[in-house]
């Protein structure tokens, strides 16, 4: 019954985002305010209707109602409760409808937090984003429908694959799709502004905190889906420029590149008509990424949907939107007309060179990842494009930009004398390369990658921290740090940001340049020597989960007699997908994760086992999430607060603003 | 327990790729294994390179790969050999012929059409005059009260 509702709640919901794709649009049009004003209840109908349909499938997991065919393939009575939750986005169905479901969330919160915007605009981005959801309801309607029944209900679930149950994946999707559709604001405004054929200041100020936090989430997506693999695949890589990965990573480069380019709109009234190309390749990359995965069409690791006919309608709604917007730019784009002048030498000439070399570099990770494909179709080559590829051809692009960004984010706008922002970073300069120094001369390894990875790591990081010094105005120590509080939170965040993209460098380089890794047959009870550390395979022992089996291995790593880490590696077997897994073990360091893998037993006895030291490896995220703080900040900002407290006081009232 | 062992016989998958019998004694010769596994794919994976994957077509493409090392062939006649075999598909890294090279040229001959484009622009944007306020007096006024916020 509860299933039933569902359904209906989404049919609701597809009817209401018709209404509000095609009345205040027509409203706006016609200068019409009544027609105008139907978008903000609708948007906020619209998301409680799609919630329900939600809450109606999670409902139908968590209860292990078998009767859905959706919950059968996924599910199973004896999976733990936060695998049943994360099991309605852990399949194709379920997690369009997660899609759908914060497209109608980044909606409701327009409408709700934008009654300070030109009701025209309003009324137009509502439409707008309203549209997407019209042809993203159809499609779960038509080609996914996540409520259907079956005629005779199993006694027990078919189960979720294993690789997906396990707390870093359940949080993945979410995470990465609030990136993905947060992106939908942006391409919804900019569509808006170009039929409006008006993008000012103003305009900028809205839409770069949604693209800020579109960004923070696929930030956030990306780390948490790269950690997984490191622990989960059983040898420790974290990213593989597989095809689904790779669609999530254009948007984000796209992201970071609208976030940097509506700046200089905000800032500085320039650059106009490539912030809304921009807003729309985000977006429309954020399409491709749903068409990749969802489609199947690259087949890859991650993917668990292939069905041509999903495939098609997703094309179709990418050519529609992307291509519909892409039409209207070249008609408009010529009416935004810039004001600002700047000369050669500015931040905005910087913050150009910052977006072409992240665009640039995202349309490589597109072309290498759709090659396979147009080789195929066009020049009859099955060929592969692998990690080997875009280490060569996108590697370079990141160097640039770490290279120029410490000096461009010190620029002042308009007019700046190179010189002098120079002359402040060679202590930064000196520092950097004094540590590639010393990084060279103390490795084992003869490898450039290393010291290379850590001169533009500690260029980054000291080249923010001299940003925030400089920032923080003249005087000593004490002076400064006493100003700290009244820098603005963008700044903060600026520097927090770019010296997180310094760490997450220092981060891979090392853990590239330097991982020891060792596999042999050990006795239980044998004691062999990786990289100065004895390990120790003390027991192995055979134990049992909730839904699964498992061999465990009972691993003792000592440094000069002394013991370090008591690992307890895994390999299990989920009898259900008859499906085995290796569960890593890991003693977290800040130099370095000590990672143990247990295998088969041996035919002459012994169990083949996996020792890795991975220097550095947790700097990968740890840089992620500061990358994700500074966007925080720079979001809480007081331009960004002060204007949604304006909002708030005309909407809800009562809370205040500060 | 019995049900347990009998799982585990009818899953022979093995938990990981490179398993201690495929090492080669030669350290030197093991590690240009290890470089050349990571350049190959495994024919019948997603996306994986041989060294990764734990198929059985890979572990048998892992210990072709030795054999030919300690056979005498230099990394590039391995890799031929497997090219020859299985096509240029095991490669991770495609060749710079034919229709590749738009691949391979594709991220620099768009920087170098970005770059042009951009320099036109700044240059443009350097030599433009400060085009006049438009704004009238109230939203002059209004504009310096959000400015002040």
């Amino acid at each position: 019954m509860i299933a039933e509702l569902g359904h209906v709640a989404l049919i609701l919901a597809l009817g209401v985002a018709i209404v509000q794709a095609v009345v205040p649009m027509i409203g706006a049009q016609k200068g019409w305010t009544g027609w105008m004003a139907v978008a903000a209840p609708a948007a906020l109908l619209q998301f409680t209707f799609t919630l329900a349909a939600f809450g109606a499938l999670t409902w139908a997991f968590v209860t292990s109602d078998f009767s859905l065919r959706l919950v059968w393939a996924n599910s199973h009575s004896a999976k733990p409760m936060l695998y049943k939750i994360s099991g309605v986005w852990g399949n194709h169905e379920g997690s369009m409808l997660l899609w759908v479901l914060i497209l109608t969330l980044f909606g409701a919160m327009a409408a709700g937090f934008g009654s300070g915007l030109p009701p025209r605009l309003r009324a137009r981005a509502l439409a707008v984003q309203s549209a997407i959801s019209v042809a993203f309801l159809a499609f779960i309607l038509l080609t996914s429908n996540p409520f259907l029944r079956l005629a005779r209900p199993p006694f027990d679930g078919q189960d979720l694959n294993p690789l997906l149950q396990d707390p870093g994946l359940a949080f993945h999707p979410p995470f990465l799709y609030l990136g993905y559709v947060g992106l939908s604001m942006a391409f919804s405004f900019a569509v808006a502004a170009l039929i409006e054929g008006r993008v000012d200041a103003a305009w900028a100020r809205w839409v770069r905190p949604w693209t800020l936090a579109a960004w923070i989430f696929l930030t956030i997506g990306i780390a948490l889906g790269s950690w997984w693999a490191y622990y989960e695949l059983g040898w420790g890589g974290f990213w593989f420029w597989d095809p689904v990965e790779n669609a999530s990573f254009m948007p984000w480069l796209f992201a970071a590149a609208l976030l940097h380019s509506a700046i200089v709109v905000e800032k500085r009234e320039a650059l106009k008509s490539w912030t809304v190309l921009l807003a729309i390749l985000a977006f429309g990359f954020s399409l491709i990424g749903t068409f990749i995965v969802r489609s199947g069409i690259i087949t890859s690791v991650h993917s668990f949907a292939s069905d041509p006919s999903r495939g098609i309608f997703i094309l179709l709604i990418l050519l529609f939107f992307t291509g519909g917007a892409l039409v209207l730019y070249s008609f408009r784009a010529s009416a935004m007309e810039a004001k600002g002048v700047f000369a050669v030498v500015s931040r905005e000439s910087a913050l150009v060179v910052n977006n072409i070399l992240l665009a640039v570099s995202s349309f490589v990770v597109f072309i290498g990842t759709m090659w396979p494909l147009v080789a195929e179709m066009f020049f009859d080559r099955k060929l592969s494009v692998g990690a080997p590829f875009f280490e060569a051809a996108f590697t370079p692009f990141m160097v640039a930009i770490a290279i120029i960004l410490p000096i461009g984010a010190m620029l002042p706008w308009k007019r700046a004398r190179l010189g002098r922002v120079v002359r402040s970073l060679v202590p930064a300069m000196v520092l950097a390369v004094l540590t590639f120094l010393l990084v060279w001369a103390i490795q084992s390894e003869r490898t450039i990658l290393g010291p290379v990875g850590f001169l533009l790591g500690v260029w980054l990081v000291a080249g923010a921290a001299t940003d925030i010094w400089r920032r923080l105005g003249a005087g000593g120590i004490g002076a400064r740090l006493g100003r700290a509080g009244r820098v603005p939170r963008a700044d903060w965040g600026r520097v927090v940001a770019h010296a997180g993209l310094g760490v997450t460098f220092m981060g891979i380089a090392g853990l590239m340049a330097w991982q020891v890794e060792d596999i042999r047959v050990a006795q239980v009870g044998e004691t062999f020597e990786v990289a100065g550390y004895e390990v120790t395979l003390a027991d192995v022992t055979r134990e049992e989960g909730p839904n699964y089996f498992s061999t465990v291995g009972l691993m003792e790593l000592r440094r000069d007699g002394k013991l370090v880490a008591s690992l307890r590696p895994e390999k299990r077997v989920y009898p259900v997908q008859s499906m085995p897994t290796t569960e890593a073990a890991i003693a977290n360091g800040f130099w370095r994760d000590l990672y143990m893998v247990i295998g088969d037993p041996q035919e002459g006895g012994g169990w083949a086992v996996r020792t890795f030291i991975k220097p550095f490896a947790n700097w990968i995220w740890a840089g992620s999430l500061l990358m994700a703080l500074g966007g925080t900040l720079s979001l809480s900002d007081r331009r960004y607060r002060v204007a949604a407290g304006a909002t708030r006081r005309n909407v809800v009232g009562g809370v205040p603003a500060e | 327990m019995k049900r347990l062992a009998l799982i585990l016989a009818l899953i022979a998958a093995p938990a990981f790729a490179v398993n201690p019998d495929e090492v080669l004694d030669d350290p030197e010769l093991e590690a240009r294994a290890r470089g050349i596994s990571a350049e190959l794919r495994c024919v019948v994976c997603r996306g994986e390179n041989i060294d990764e994957s734990n198929a059985t077509i890979a572990r048998d493409l892992r210990l072709l790969v030795r054999e030919r090392l300690v056979a005498g062939d230099s990394d590039d006649e391995v890799i031929a050999y497997l090219v020859e075999r299985y096509g240029e598909y095991v490669l991770m890294k495609p060749t710079v012929d034919g229709a590749n090279v738009l691949l391979w040229w594709a991220g620099p001959g768009l920087l170098l059409v970005a770059a042009v484009g951009a320099g036109l622009y700044l240059r443009r944007r350097s030599r433009a005059d400060e085009p006049a306020a438009r704004l009238s007096p109230e939203e002059e006024a209004r504009l310096s009260e959000l400015m002040r916020d």
